[in-house]
């Protein structure tokens, strides 16, 4: 369970990320957070793994305050919360597989690490999650040989072998076209409901966000706008949430 | 309209004037320093026969000399080989400590940064006549002088390299929850691995020929057999010495390229 009580974040430049943002988002949950982009929804997301840190109120994960965590207890916290970016930030010089097993680093000593010592159990989930995301047969490619759905889908494969309890995906198909955006939303999907990680979406394609979400949450200038079931949802709502009649880039299109 | 028939310049009045006075003053200077140091060009040019006869003196070189010269040319590969791995092996923490890219402490970030720039400041002969008056002569002050000359050098190449890398893939390895030192194998070391490799074979090229230099002050190697030649005016063994140089100078910068080809 992930509760934001009254947080706000005002970046050293004087941006304000967050203002007061009150929220709950509860275990297995697929939440989809939209908005323009500027509206706080990267903020939001990155404070959930501390990747940037309020600067008010409580944030807690698993019953935890996030926010005061450092050294090694902020990394615990972030072996239980993958991540997955708009440009999968693969090591691009590093094979499919080095890139999947450092999603055990958390879990694994600096020196059994540095050494490539992993257990046959690491290496063996490793590969089946690369299995899971179809793009096993390119387990020794270097990264970059790839291309950008298949290196999203090793992202996914990274960020399960870290065999988190919530996953935050900040704007996943941005850099995609339409056919490799859905499909990549549909293994974040797919995995949401056979594993139960609570996942967390950040979208600006209103389509997409009504045909994933369970739930959600609409953001503008840092606040928290909207917060209701998918199934509730119209392009009326998201009008209010951008605060703009809706436009022919709001959507990704079909497959 | 006689305004627009004014003489319009390209550069501005101002400007011209300061040209015309810095190359003054620089020229000034120049013949100030050549009356100065004696150095007289129409010297030189009528004792163009003496430097001519000192150059033929030195042909044909002495093809017996060589193998004399083949084990103080060991020797100079030699401190150049170990000085480079001394220098690889400690610019490692260094430029991490100077790549803005690791460290975010300000402080830390620019003491390394100017304790680079001090380093490279001091030239390697001024080092290796130290190292020669601490320790004595020989080829220990050699590789100590070349180690620090090179990693001064190589820690600044690699720190700017460190420093141009993607943040991005790091912010995924944070994100796993790695530490530090694991942030930095898996993020740093695949970005920067090809040009730290091509960094260290440049530097080792460059130690063989300052190697050479260090032997005039005493610190070993083949410099110290030219310096010796040269007193005993020798000069055809110079000449042999020399050839075997450019010959040996040659072979290493060949395969340290072919080696750097194909690493990058």
């Amino acid at each position: 369970m992930i509760t934001f009580k009254d947080v706000s974040l005002v970046y050293p430049n004087g941006t304000q990320g967050l203002k007061h943002v009150n929220v709950t988002i509860d275990e297995g949950e697929f939440v989809v957070i939209v908005g323009l982009s500027g509206a706080g929804k990267s903020t939001f997301i990155r404070s959930i793994n501390r990747m940037v840190t309020p600067t008010y109120g409580e944030l807690y994960v698993d019953g935890e305050n996030v926010i005061q965590l450092q050294g090694k207890e902020l990394r615990k916290l972030r072996t239980k919360v993958g991540m997955i970016f708009q440009n999968y930030n693969l090591v691009n010089r590093s094979s499919v597989m080095k890139n999947t097993i450092s999603g055990r680093l958390g879990h694994t000593g600096t020196l059994r690490s540095i050494l490539n010592l992993y257990s046959k159990k690491d290496r063996a989930l490793a590969y089946e999650n690369l299995k899971r995301v179809n793009i096993e047969e390119y387990v020794y490619q270097r990264a970059d040989q790839l291309s950008g759905g298949q290196q999203q889908r090793v992202s996914i494969a990274r960020v399960l072998t870290q065999e988190p309890k919530i996953i935050l995906a900040d704007e996943p198909v941005a850099s995609l076209d339409p056919p490799t955006s859905h499909q990549v939303m549909k293994y974040l999907k797919k995995i949401n409901q056979e594993d139960h990680i609570t996942t967390i979406v950040n979208l600006h394609f209103i389509d997409m966000a009504m045909e994933y979400a369970d739930r959600i949450i609409g953001m503008r200038d840092g606040e928290i706008v909207f917060d209701g079931p998918a199934s509730e949802v119209t392009e009326k709502t998201f009008e209010e949430i951008y605060n703009r009649p809706i436009r022919e880039h709001d959507l990704r299109g079909s497959e | 309209m006689q305004s627009t028939q004014h003489h319009i310049s390209i550069y501005p009045r101002g400007m011209k004037m300061r040209v015309t006075l810095t190359l003054v003053m620089v020229a000034l200077f120049y013949f100030f320093s050549l009356h100065k140091t004696e150095s007289d060009f129409i010297e030189f040019f009528s004792n163009l026969d003496v430097v001519f006869m000192k150059l033929l003196s030195m042909f044909p070189p002495n093809w017996d000399y060589i193998p004399h010269a083949i084990g103080p040319l060991i020797e100079t590969i030699q401190i150049a080989i170990v000085a480079t791995t001394f220098s690889v092996i400690i610019c490692i923490p260094l430029s991490l400590l100077s790549a803005n890219t690791i460290v975010k402490n300000q402080y830390v970030y620019y003491f390394f940064r100017n304790l680079l720039n001090l380093m490279r400041t001091i030239p390697d002969i001024l080092l290796a006549t130290l190292f020669v008056s601490l320790f004595g002569v020989g080829i220990l002050p050699g590789i100590l002088a070349l180690t620090v000359f090179s990693l001064g050098i190589l820690a600044k190449l690699l720190s700017e390299t460190i420093e141009t890398i993607d943040p991005r893939q790091l912010e995924a390895i944070q994100s796993t929850g790695g530490n530090l030192l694991q942030v930095i194998w898996y993020g740093v070391v695949p970005q920067v691995l090809p040009q730290f490799i091509s960094y260290g074979l440049y530097v080792f090229e460059l130690n063989v020929r300052a190697s050479l230099v260090l032997g005039f002050v005493g610190a070993g190697g083949i410099g110290s057999i030219i310096d010796t030649q040269l007193n005993f005016l020798q000069y055809k063994n110079v000449m042999a010495i020399l050839i075997l140089l450019l010959a040996a100078v040659i072979f290493i910068e060949t395969v340290s390229n072919f080696l750097r080809r194909r690493v990058v």
